[in-house]
């Protein structure tokens, strides 16, 4: 590194063209404000830095100290054999699979590791080794309680009676933390799974054994000269993404649910122009609630309500950037101030008094940003710090949670005096509906009586419904801010599919007005448009953060369970997609999906057109083991056509592409009906 | 659009709601809180409550808690244009209206005893129109033809047509597709009800036009009536509220239709009914809701014209009907069954001791008859003066090459209701004491005594293409003809009756299995044999046979007895492992002739039951009709209720009223000389063979020997009476074994 030469460039930097970075008018003012006052921010940074045309293509392998090794792919293709090789002897396919795979280790890491916290503050909430949490949905618990072998009755004296939550909840927890290191057996979630699903996974060898030895077995096995066949790869990486979604993600989904609450459907806006120029305004940022819970406890409580008045604000507004944004608010209908992409620019509004970050997603350039305002960033996590000076760093411990809490929010509140006068917070904002989930979807299907998932699949049935389909994912600065994830969703349901989102695409959705009922009559197809308004919701459901993700694999498998459709994920007329992905966490998830028995496009790129075979087996052999694959498509309306054509095949093969005859019963026909 | 629907149902939710808490805080302080509540002679309390909740509302007190649950059920009031969903919650709000409405009927009930008549029909003439909820006599009497499909399923009226003709024509046509019309509810203080009468039709149970009450409240009756159909013949749990409704969507095949505006309270009760998959049809402009899954179809469907609207409900809630067309000048169909020719209304008539009426079927030769062929031998009713009488013969010659003698009175057993189908002509009795009456509005509609042979040969082809090939139908009104005819008719009775009364288990080596009723009541078989009549009154082992023939596939089929593994008791190789396969391994084994030892199987559609009356060393029985208690502790419907739905309940056995005077008769228990206590009126109708069979059995007048309710009404109570009339059962061994 010593002998690298710094190079200083003298003349100005290039700037991001606000209308071309983003659609959202928000976004665009705030840019432009940030350039006025000459603070770059990733818009202009993806203007002035061009991604390394090597790695793009997968093929750099830096995993031993005699590379990094690089097998670009020449442009015209290789005819013949394909004699690429590194020192070692790497092919293209063998480093392209272990960097696939290494980004699925950290995407399941991440999910996982945010989990893991989650369960070990449930196990002290179980333990009553804390008073600030408590089990907030017990039927939540009871629900998952036989998924770990706990028995939510017991026999006295012959009757069955109902068991001390209590320890229902210990058992649980102590179940529940094992998942990461238990010794033997495969996890337990993956049970919940439609038993064609299960028996797939089982064939291939990649039931997960326990969430930490997946990852740790990835890491082994792309070292330097270990496992060098890509499928054999592969394998493992499914095995890990599997450990994600059907573990770590859907534990921390449901424990979350557990301690903070199941989410269900609640009004609240988003956008930037929720923070409040007259109020002291707290953004908390990255992906794991169990800070965030706390601080919306104390940022409400009277006594910080009073504090901060007495500090001449009118009230506390707290909004969220990112998944913590989104995990309060389909809990408390806290607004998110945005998505990804615009955590700089809700410091550059200069009205944000405190940015408290957790995990994941957090740029490091915050804390450039904040030197230029009088914003606090606090950092919270003891596994994510910043290095800058001006980074206050407040640990959080769930033992003494809201003491923690009431620290920052208190220090955001001494700190609205320190305001400069430069505020500019854009009006820019949009209602919305969110928090649904496995649970409400089923509510709302028809009530507490009637609620069922066959309502969806009737309605799949008699084509009103096209399919469904799970928009999800990040942003992307290489990418027009939003603009894939909406055109994707707008085309989708023009077309009758209806839209599940997760993450920065869901805030996406919201600030683009897809997530109110309204947007019914206005964006969807005729039948869509009717089945939205007959049960009152959005065309696009927000279901959470990104390990709610859990939530579609979830409610994918209740609508097997519901019947008409096919006995598997695979069968359903359904698709995935990331539009604007960029973590790595959304290669894990996209590998669990496919996994699973989705077709899962991605837009923007994927780091796999340097190893052409490997693609081809990601993107075609996939399906015919697991059902579901791998696609990649930039532009956004041929990514929703894939999609549809997708979902037509689909509904092709379950016989179901015809209108549905109406069929008149006489006795003999209803006593054929099932009663179930 | 649904949002208005939703709005106006929630709003209808809260209103009724605090209407019944309002009703019941208010009977609350006139009466004590244990003061009794209830429809009267059911074992299901309330029953939409009980059914769906499984709350049993037996006091004013009780009622406190389905009205909290529908309290809970209340979502909140739909907000803006941004609003939350709104299907779950619309539903639940209708819900908590129908707890809501069932309460307020319990209440109307405490405070207005009088206000319905809780009979099967009304009784207009008296001022009192309305019938309230149906009692469990009317249920199981009625309930099985929704079992059977006769009753394809029910259209819930409310409020009333334009007019009385639109009313009519609306109602009349659905009786013709067999439904049955549950009536509640008024437009503008008219309900179709009225009318009804106004137009001179016949409403009550017996022709399917039931007057429920005047309010939108008594609709809840209908929702009751599915419920414990689903109860009672179905098998479904009390409380298992998926199930119900369902069940009620799958096998109940109702709807709505609204006459007149929909205010919230309708709306709440439409809201409800969803629940049950019973779509609603208005004749009003309001917000329809298409998309399908509640329902089978759509949900509400509006602006419906009135002669489109018994169309668009059968094929919206998907139901298919076979209506009958018979070229005759009046409607025709089951609906019509029930339909009384009263004195006022009467044109003429035919037997019931004015003159002699008589009908024999007979097999011919496929030579001699010509199919279709009807004649009236004689004068016609256009030869009668008004109030005027005619003797009558219905002569009806079948040929088939499938038909047999045996069938004879089966098919002859279809005559009855088979000329009561015909709109405005009743029919009465059987064989040599028939009765027909028919009525002014048939005669003005140009109705002829031919029509009964028209309907005959077309039904008779229809309900048993297997065996019949050809009808010829001749009907004599000449005193001569129908004298011969009567003469010869009895010599035919004699040598049938002699053939089936001498029939033994012993002589046949196949019995019949009947799995009628098995989709309501999974693991109940009948079997029937020679000597044990199925427990529904309804089929004996001949029917059984023929209807084997008719339908070789179909719900009765052949069992070979096998080895006699227990003739005392009745059990039988064959028959047990048939049970064990149709009854898909739940019943392993059943004894014909014992209620003690692993008795048959029992459904919710049997005519009666006997219960062990231990310190009698006897047994009671009770047939469905009889409301009240009985020395077992449990009137009729608990029985049905405890060991109905395909149970084998030692101790306990269903069976026919004939079966009690057969030969076989608990013979493995000691018989029929065990009987020391049933209803008078069952008493009363089987006395002369009840003292027939005793007599075989060397008691003279057992009749005599039997307490009834008159004795008493628990063991105790009856014992001295038996002690005093030398009861043979106390004699006998004792009957606990």
């Amino acid at each position: 590194m010593a002998d690298v030469k710094e190079k200083t460039i003298a003349k100005d930097p290039k700037l991001a063209n606000a209308r071309e970075a983003s659609i959202d008018p928000a976004t665009q003012e705030m840019l432009l404000r940030a350039q006025e006052l000459k603070i770059d921010t990733v818009f202009d940074r993806a203007v002035t830095m061009k991604p390394c045309a090597i790695g793009l293509q997968g093929i750099c392998c830096k995993n031993c100290a005699m590379g990094p090794c690089r097998l670009p792919l020449p442009k015209g293709g290789i005819d013949g054999e394909d004699t690429r090789k590194g020192l070692c002897g790497a092919t293209a396919n063998t480093i392209c699979a272990r960097n696939f795979i290494r980004m699925i280790a950290a995407g399941a890491a991440a999910h996982s590791d945010h989990g893991r916290s989650v369960a070990e503050v449930f196990l002290s909430v179980a333990r009553k080794e804390t008073q600030d949490y408590k089990i907030k949905d017990p039927i939540k618990l009871l629900d998952i309680a036989p998924h770990f072998g706990v028995a939510t009755t017991v026999e006295v004296d012959g009757k069955t009676v109902d068991r001390d939550l209590d320890e229902i909840a210990l058992e649980v927890a102590e179940a529940a933390y094992n998942e990461w290191g238990k010794p033997e057996g495969t996890l337990n979630y993956i049970k919940r799974a439609p038993q064609a699903l299960q028996e797939k996974w089982k064939r291939e060898g990649v039931e997960p054994r326990n969430v930490d030895r997946e990852i740790v077995e990835i890491m082994h096995r792309t070292h330097m000269g270990v496992d060098q066949d890509y499928k054999n790869l592969m394998k493992q990486g499914t095995r890990a993404a599997l450990a994600d979604g059907w573990g770590g993600s859907m534990l921390a989904t449901d424990l979350q649910d557990v301690m903070f609450g199941t989410p269900s459907p609640l009004q609240s806006e988003v956008n930037l122009g929720v923070m409040k120029e007259d109020h002291v305004n707290i953004i908390v940022h990255g992906h794991e609630p169990v800070l965030s819970e706390m601080i919306v406890a104390a940022a409400q409580s009277q006594e910080m309500v009073a504090y901060a008045q007495e500090k001449g604000a009118k009230g506390i507004q707290l909004s969220g950037i990112c998944c913590t944004a989104n995990e309060v608010l389909q809990r408390h209908g806290v607004p998110p101030a945005g998505t990804f992409l615009q955590q700089e620019l809700a410091i550059i509004t200069g009205a944000c008094d405190a940015m408290v970050v957790d995990v994941q997603c957090v740029f490091q350039n915050l804390a450039n940003v904040a030197k230029c305002f009088h914003t606090k960033l606090i950092t919270t996590h003891p596994i994510a710090k910043m290095e800058q000076e001006n980074v206050v760093h407040i640990e959080f411990d769930e033992h003494h949670a809201m003491e923690d809490a009431i620290k920052i929010v208190k220090m955001a509140i001494d700190n609205f005096q320190n305001r400069g006068a430069e505020v500019m917070i854009p009006r820019h904002k949009a209602a919305q509906i969110a928090g649904f989930g496995v649970e409400s979807i089923r509510y709302h299907l028809g009530g507490s009586f009637r609620g069922d998932y066959y309502t969806l699949n009737d309605n799949i049935i008699n084509g009103r419904i096209r399919g469904l389909a799970g928009i999800v994912g990040c942003n992307n600065a290489r990418t027009k801010h939003n603009e894939e994830h909406i055109e994707i969703m707008k085309e989708l349901i023009k077309n009758d599919v209806l839209v599940l989102t997760t993450g920065c695409s869901a805030i996406a959705a919201g600030m683009h007005g897809l997530l109110t009922p309204g947007a019914a009559s206005v964006h969807c197809g005729p039948g869509l448009a009717e089945v939205c308004e007959t049960v009152g919701i959005p065309p696009v459901l927000h279901l959470g953060s990104c390990v709610d993700n859990s939530r579609i694999l979830l409610a994918a498998t209740e609508v097997v369970k519901a019947g008409g459709l096919g006995n598997d994920i695979s069968d359903l007329p359904a698709a995935g997609s990331a539009p604007e992905w960029m973590s790595e966490k959304a290669i894990s998830i996209g590998q669990y999906f496919v996994a699973s028995g989705v077709y899962v496009v991605f837009g923007y790129h994927m780091p796999l057109e340097g190893a052409p075979e490997f693609k081809d087996y990601l993107y075609q052999e996939m399906e015919k083991i697991y059902g579901g694959k791998w696609d990649c498509e930039p532009d956004p309306i041929k990514h929703a056509h894939k999609i549809i054509a997708h979902i037509d095949a689909k509904r092709k093969a379950l016989g179901i592409d015809k209108a549905r005859e109406r069929v008149l019963m006489d006795m003999a026909d209803r006593q054929a009906l099932a009663m179930e | 659009m649904s949002r208005l629907v939703a709005f106006a149902a929630i709003q209808g939710g809260y209103q009724v709601v605090a209407q019944a808490d309002g009703e019941l805080e208010r009977a609350l302080q006139s009466y004590d809180a244990s003061t009794k509540i209830g429809f009267g002679n059911t074992a299901y309390y309330l029953p939409v409550i009980y059914s769906l909740t499984g709350i049993k509302c037996e006091t004013l007190e009780d009622l406190k808690k389905p009205l909290e649950f529908a309290r809970g059920l209340l979502p909140p009031h739909l907000k803006g244009h941004n609003h939350l969903p709104y299907l779950g919650p619309l539903l639940d709000a209708g819900m908590a209206g129908i707890f809501a409405y069932e309460v307020k009927e319990a209440l109307r009930i405490l405070a207005e005893p009088d206000f319905y008549t809780f009979t099967e029909d009304p009784d207009p003439g008296a001022g009192k129109l309305w019938v309230g909820p149906a009692d469990d006599t009317i249920l199981r009497k009625r309930g099985v033809e929704f079992v059977d499909g006769s009753a394809p399923g029910f259209a819930a009226v409310v409020g009333a047509a334009p007019d009385a003709e639109t009313a009519k024509m609306i109602i009349e046509d659905y009786q013709k597709k067999s439904l049955y019309i549950f009536c509640a509810a008024n437009h503008n203080g008219k309900t179709a009800i009225e009318q009804c009468l106004e137009a001179g039709m016949q409403v009550g149970w017996n022709t399917r036009i039931v007057p429920f009450g005047p309010d939108i409240s008594s609709a809840v009756f209908a929702l009751g009536f599915a419920n414990r159909a689903a109860m009672a013949f179905g098998g479904v749990e009390p409380g298992d509220h998926r199930r119900m409704l369902i069940y009620n969507k799958n096998r109940i095949f109702a709807f709505v239709n609204a006459l007149g505006d929909v205010g919230t309270e309708w709306a709440v009760a439409a809201a409800g009914a969803v629940n049950w998959g019973f779509p609603t049809l208005a004749d009003t402009d309001i917000p329809e809701i298409l998309p399908t899954g509640i329902c089978t179809y759509e949900h509400v469907v509006a602006n419906v014209p009135h002669d489109e609207i018994c169309q668009k409900s059968v094929e919206v809630r998907g139901l298919k009907i076979n209506v009958t067309e018979i070229d005759i000048p009046l409607a025709f169909g089951p609906a019509f069954e029930g339909e009384r020719v009263r004195g006022a209304d009467l044109y003429a008539q035919t037997g019931g001791g004015k003159t002699q009426c008589t009908e024999l079927v007979k097999m011919a030769d496929m030579k001699e008859i010509d199919d279709g062929k009807v004649e009236v031998v004689g004068p016609d009713l256009g030869d009668v003066q008004e109030g005027g009488t005619l003797p009558l013969g219905i002569y009806v010659q079948i040929a088939g090459r499938e038909f047999q003698e045996d069938f004879e009175p089966i098919m002859e057993r279809q005559i009855h209701h088979l000329i009561n189908y015909i709109q405005g002509v009743m029919h009465i009795g059987q064989r040599d004491i028939s009765w027909v009456r028919i009525s002014k509005a048939a005669v003005e509609k140009g109705f002829t005594l031919k029509d009964i042979g028209v309907v005959l040969h077309a039904k008779f082809h229809q309900d048993f293409q297997k065996i019949v090939d050809k009808v010829q139908v001749t009907l004599f009104t000449k005193a001569e003809d129908v004298e011969k005819l009567t003469e010869r008719a009895r010599a035919e009775y004699k040598k049938r009756d002699e053939r089936v009364d001498t029939m033994t288990d012993e002589d046949v080596e196949t019995f019949y299995s009947c799995t009628l009723c098995q989709s309501f009541a999974p693991s109940h078989v009948c079997t029937v044999s020679p000597e044990r009549t199925g427990l529904c009154g309804a089929y004996n082992w001949m029917d059984c046979k023929a209807s084997f023939e008719i339908n070789p596939t179909g719900p009765n089929q052949p069992v070979n007895k096998g080895k006699v593994l227990d003739p005392v008791l009745g059990r039988f190789e064959g028959v047990d492992e048939f049970i064990k396969g149709a009854s898909k391994g739940a019943i392993e084994t059943y004894n014909f002739y014992s209620m003690v030892n692993a008795p048959m199987t029992t459904c919710g559609c049997c005519e009666c039951i006997a219960a062990m009356l231990p310190s009698c060393n006897g047994i009671m029985t009770v047939n469905r009709d009889y409301a009240g208690e009985t020395p077992c502790g449990m009137k009729f419907t608990t029985l049905a209720g405890v060991m109905g739905g395909g149970a084998s309940s030692p101790g306990f056995v269903g069976h026919s009223k004939f079966n009690i005077t057969q030969k076989k008769f608990i013979t493995g228990d000691g018989g029929l000389l065990r009987m020391v206590w049933m209803p008078k009126v069952l008493k009363d109708e089987i006395g002369e063979r009840l003292n027939a069979r005793g007599k075989e059995m060397g008691i003279d007048n057992f009749v005599d020997m039997i307490a009834d309710e008159t004795v008493g009404l628990t063991e105790d109570e009856i014992l001295p009476f038996l002690q005093e009339k030398g009861h043979p059962a106390l004699n006998m061994d004792s009957l606990i074994g």
